[in-house]
């Protein structure tokens, strides 16, 4: 339910037909970043949901075409990056510098 | 009730682990965080498994949380000292959860595991072993939940506020977006309802914002202080979120949870939607 699912893996059982998964990694001096914070934001900066990433970095939301804005929050720092968003997948990543 | 008597500090916390009497608690819904590295000391509730009914769509009766917090080993008089991830969205549910059969003292880690982590505090692998308990709990205090007939024939009359994101009030997503939006529920929301999500009480860090940030928010919004309110969400955890601030934080009079929420009130026939 709202609780966080695990991060990254198969998109089996995934319907790209109709589900706008954004999804990506975060890196931090050329490694993934596990555990950091990510979390999107809608066309008007406003939280609409947040995920930790997986043991390899990964993070993954499923929104809706449209304008959205990626956050991460880690230990080692933080970075931010928009994307515009269509039905299907949507694939990114997040460099903390 | 004041900030002081509900909410503590991720200091006071590293402070007092293991204190006699007090008893920290994780609540997930996925317990692999807790089994990936906890509070030295503390126990963990899986909101799923532990406090829902294996059956039914409700709560886990009087007499099986009284054996639930036997089995944790938290007894009547300790203080519970609730943390969790999601922003503290299932350690919130947990405190709504204990206030409503009666523990008397709760407390919640201001940011929870999330600024936990980010502190870089220190997280531990061992067992945790709590001798068992005679816990006894009271009859639910109904005055701190709402059910679906009350939220409906609340509409217009008293604050309803909706604490999903902008996009799920409006219909756009049917869910907070780290999930499938295969829902069987309409969009939407109650009408008259505010939009007021919960994430504008909270910190990027995962703490709550000041008693007068918080203060402001709702009055900027149009929360009226003269009538009962109801706040719901999809499921009733990010809801309770907001219950506590406005009912513990706040110090607001008649303040209700509907954990019924959205995949309640969204699927029933003929009630009204505004979208």
């Amino acid at each position: 339910m709202c609780g966080a699912p695990k991060q990254g893996g198969s998109l089996a059982g995934v319907d790209l037909s109709t589900q706008t998964v954004i999804q990506g990694s975060v890196w931090h001096d050329g490694t993934p970043v596990a555990g950091a914070y990510v979390r999107l934001l809608d066309a008007t900066d406003e939280f609409t949901a947040e995920v930790v990433t997986s043991p390899e970095g990964e993070f993954r939301f499923f929104a809706a075409p449209g304008h959205w804005t990626l956050r991460t929050l880690a230990p080692v720092g933080r970075a931010e990056r928009a994307i515009d968003a269509e039905v299907g997948l949507n694939e990114t990543t997040l460099a903390i510098d | 009730m004041s900030r002081s008597d509900v909410l503590v500090t991720a200091d006071w916390a590293q402070e007092h682990l293991g204190d006699p009497g007090i008893v920290f608690v994780e609540v997930d819904e996925d317990t692999s965080a807790y089994d990936g590295g906890h509070l030295e000391g503390a126990v963990k509730l899986d909101w799923k498994t532990d406090l829902q009914d294996p059956l039914r769509r409700d709560f886990v009766g009087r007499e099986a949380f009284e054996a639930l917090l036997s089995s944790r080993g938290i007894g009547n008089d300790d203080t519970v000292v609730l943390y969790g991830g999601n922003n503290n969205w299932f350690a919130a549910y947990a405190y709504w959860y204990f206030k409503l059969y009666g523990h008397r003292d709760v407390k919640l880690i201001d940011g929870g595991r999330k600024k936990w982590e980010l502190d870089g505090r220190p997280l531990s692998k061992d067992t945790v072993e709590r001798p068992a308990t005679t816990y006894r709990a009271s009859e639910p205090d109904l005055s701190i939940r709402a059910f679906r007939d009350e939220v409906v024939s609340s509409i217009g009359s008293k604050n309803i506020i909706d604490v999903r994101s902008p996009d799920e009030f409006s219909g756009k997503i049917l869910a907070p977006a780290h999930l499938p939006q295969e829902q069987a529920q309409k969009g939407g929301h109650v009408p008259t309802a505010m939009n007021i999500p919960w994430s504008k009480a909270a910190n990027e860090d995962g703490t709550f914002k000041s008693d007068d940030d918080l203060a402001k928010l709702y009055a900027e919004q149009g929360y009226d202080e003269s009538k009962p309110t109801i706040a719901y969400c999809r499921i009733g955890e990010r809801s309770s979120h907001t219950w506590f601030v406005l009912r513990e934080l706040l110090g607001k009079s008649d303040v209700k949870n509907y954990d019924g929420s959205w995949v309640e009130y969204g699927s029933l026939v003929g009630v009204p939607i505004e979208k």
